[in-house]
């Protein structure tokens, strides 16, 4: 690469130079990483390792912490109704949150045109992922209402209803789920509009002509190339089907009858209700959702580094 | 391009496609719609059963006249402001250093750090619950926005390092190599080489970051409480409980807290989605 001399004076000197300037080349990243690393600890790394530390203690939050051993995950794993309802709803949330990214290809397919003002469509499609979870919550909570809905209204057309879904313990979960797939699946629309924008025509048109279309298409030519937006669709999603939170603390503050707890929320009723401060109990959960998490993580980051390992 | 374009299958395709998009649309966007519709409603209706039927007078100024002088609503929305804006600048700014050093250099450990930043930005929020409140306290910042900020900073960081190192990565290293040759020091060459290349990484994730952390609850609940330092989705909530069943000005309300991130999207929407997408193309 041609760089034109920019009027520095050479090397004269710096064999003298102070051992910052011999150094500088190790140095440099380092200076540059302490405050990122510094914040992160503080506030990320070191808190993981505190939470477990309190997990084995009992605590309210104040006063001295009493260490009880493995007393805390005895009790939620052995009889804790909570904790068994609040852990097969993650498991649901897992499953059916997954379902964005079918959906959210399929909406992509259909909007992956060049007709007139298709731009605009494509942003007010995308548009409920920039909403705030606890906007989607009342949005959806206020079109689930039994007599105010508009869900019941447009049901009552077909001569269906009313359904109360929030506050039916065996649907609620569902309810809450179905609108948190909506930002979600506007999510992986995206992904994969910008994915099918890259896929490489020349193989299309070749596929074309040895005579594959539709469903073939999409599975052999199409769906190979998109494979990194799936990988990234499939990041996002699991990590958010694992935090849902928001959503549920808007839309039925974990009920009727505690029926759609999951482990970040039930963590949180734990340590922090009016019930009182459990933190040692609170952070076992949370310890169990870490743990959970980390299988995820684990393969994401074994994936990543396959990759990296590729790169270079 | 898949599917096959639609000018392609002839003029009556392209008019059905035409005609369902926007009704697709309205599917999509119902709910919102209906909030929508709902905040510029007068109290009758409600009282009256007329849900859906057309507004029998329209009172857009009444209702959100309402939400922003008769409650917290624009002190949640400064809070809001003053958290969001602050850790934008600081997660940019950490990112953009840690970015340059994880991308620029090789280094023993360097893959590790660049790992524990992505893997600590996918960790449950109720793991550092705890001890981050906790820490908060200790601080004497409980309640305060600041609290929420650093500890929003924190956070980002991880997220950010990942978007910037991969950022830079693809810049030309050659170009780092022949300031090197020339003799310019380094952070000369991350502030008048590197930096001003990364303005369209720096201006996706301010974005980003910005919609991220304006629609942030978990944190605020955690960490604050009251309008006196409470962003707007969690006073939300509060406003939610003055005006309890008042669904026209609730809709108004949550219309209000959402408008700030839809503006922003819908002005830099190009570096949103750049942003977003970020390593779905290879």
């Amino acid at each position: 690469m041609a760089t034109s001399a920019t009027g520095h004076t050479g090397h004269g000197g710096r064999a003298r130079a102070g051992w910052y300037k011999r150094n500088e080349i190790a140095l440099t990243p380092w200076l540059f990483l302490i405050p990122g690393i510094l914040f992160f600890a503080v506030y990320v790394i070191i808190p993981i390792f505190q939470s477990v530390w309190i997990s084995f203690h009992e605590w309210d939050g104040l006063g001295a912490k009493e260490w009880v051993g493995t007393a805390n995950y005895e009790r939620l794993l052995t009889d804790d109704r909570k904790f068994d309802v609040s852990f097969w709803n993650n498991i649901r949330w897992l499953f059916l949150y997954l379902l964005a990214i079918p959906a959210g290809l399929f909406i992509a397919l259909f909007l992956n045109q060049t007709v007139f003002g298709i731009r605009l469509y494509k942003s007010l499609f995308f548009f409920p992922f920039v909403l705030s979870q606890v906007v989607v919550g009342l949005v959806f909570s206020w079109f689930y209402l039994p007599r105010e809905g508009l869900l019941n209204a447009l049901l009552a057309v077909f001569g269906l209803g009313p359904v109360n879904i929030l506050g039916d313990p065996n649907l609620a979960t569902y309810g809450i789920i179905a609108a948190s797939l909506w930002p979600q699946t506007a999510y992986c629309m995206i992904l994969y509009l910008t994915g099918l924008n890259a896929v490489d025509p020349e193989q299309v048109e070749a596929a074309r002509l040895d005579g594959a279309k539709g469903w073939k298409m999409l599975w052999y030519v199409i769906l190979p190339q998109l494979k990194p937006a799936t990988f990234i669709a499939f990041v996002v999603t699991i990590i958010g089907a694992l935090r849902s939170f928001d959503l549920i603390s808007v839309m039925t503050n974990g009920g009727p009858f505690g029926s759609t707890r999951v482990l970040s929320f039930y963590m949180f009723e734990e340590s922090l209700s009016e019930f009182g401060f459990r933190m040692g109990y609170g952070a076992a959960i949370a310890v169990v959702l870490f743990f959970i998490m980390l299988g995820f993580i684990a393969y994401f980051l074994w994936s990543m580094w396959r990759e990296e390992k590729g790169a270079r | 391009m898949f599917p096959k374009p639609i000018e392609q299958r002839g003029p009556g395709a392209k008019l059905t496609y035409q005609a369902i998009l926007p009704l697709a649309l309205i599917m999509w966007l119902l709910p919102l719609i209906a909030v929508a519709v709902f905040s510029i409603k007068p109290d009758a209706d409600f009282t009256n059963g007329n849900y859906w039927g057309p507004p029998s007078s329209f009172e857009f100024f009444t209702n959100y006249g309402r939400v922003f002088f008769e409650s917290d609503m624009p002190r949640y929305m400064l809070n809001s402001l003053l958290i969001t804006i602050p850790t934008v600048i600081g997660a940019v700014a950490l990112s953009s250093l840690t970015g340059f050093a994880l991308g620029i250099y090789k280094f023993n450990g360097n893959l590790l750090i660049f790992f524990m930043f992505i893997a600590g930005n996918f960790v449950p929020f109720q793991i550092l619950m705890v001890p981050v409140r906790d820490l908060t306290v200790s601080m004497n910042l409980y309640d305060t926005k600041t609290g929420l900020v650093l500890f929003h900073i924190a956070f980002q960081t991880g997220f950010c390092t990942l978007f910037m190192r991969n950022f830079i990565r693809q810049l030309p290293f050659e170009l780092i190599e022949a300031a090197r040759v020339e003799g310019v020091a380094e952070w000369r060459i991350f502030w008048f080489v590197v930096l001003p290349l990364m303005r369209p990484a720096l201006a996706a994730l301010s974005v980003l970051i910005f919609t991220f952390i304006w629609n942030d609850y978990f944190w605020a609940v955690v960490l604050t409480q009251g309008p006196d330092s409470q962003p707007v989705t969690a006073g939300i909530t509060a406003f939610n409980s003055q005006f309890r069943a008042a669904y026209h000005l609730m809709s108004a309300g949550s219309i209000v807290a959402a408008l700030p991130p839809v503006l922003m999207f819908f002005l830099m929407q190009k570096h949103f989605i750049a942003g977003l997408t970020l390593g779905a193309v290879k």
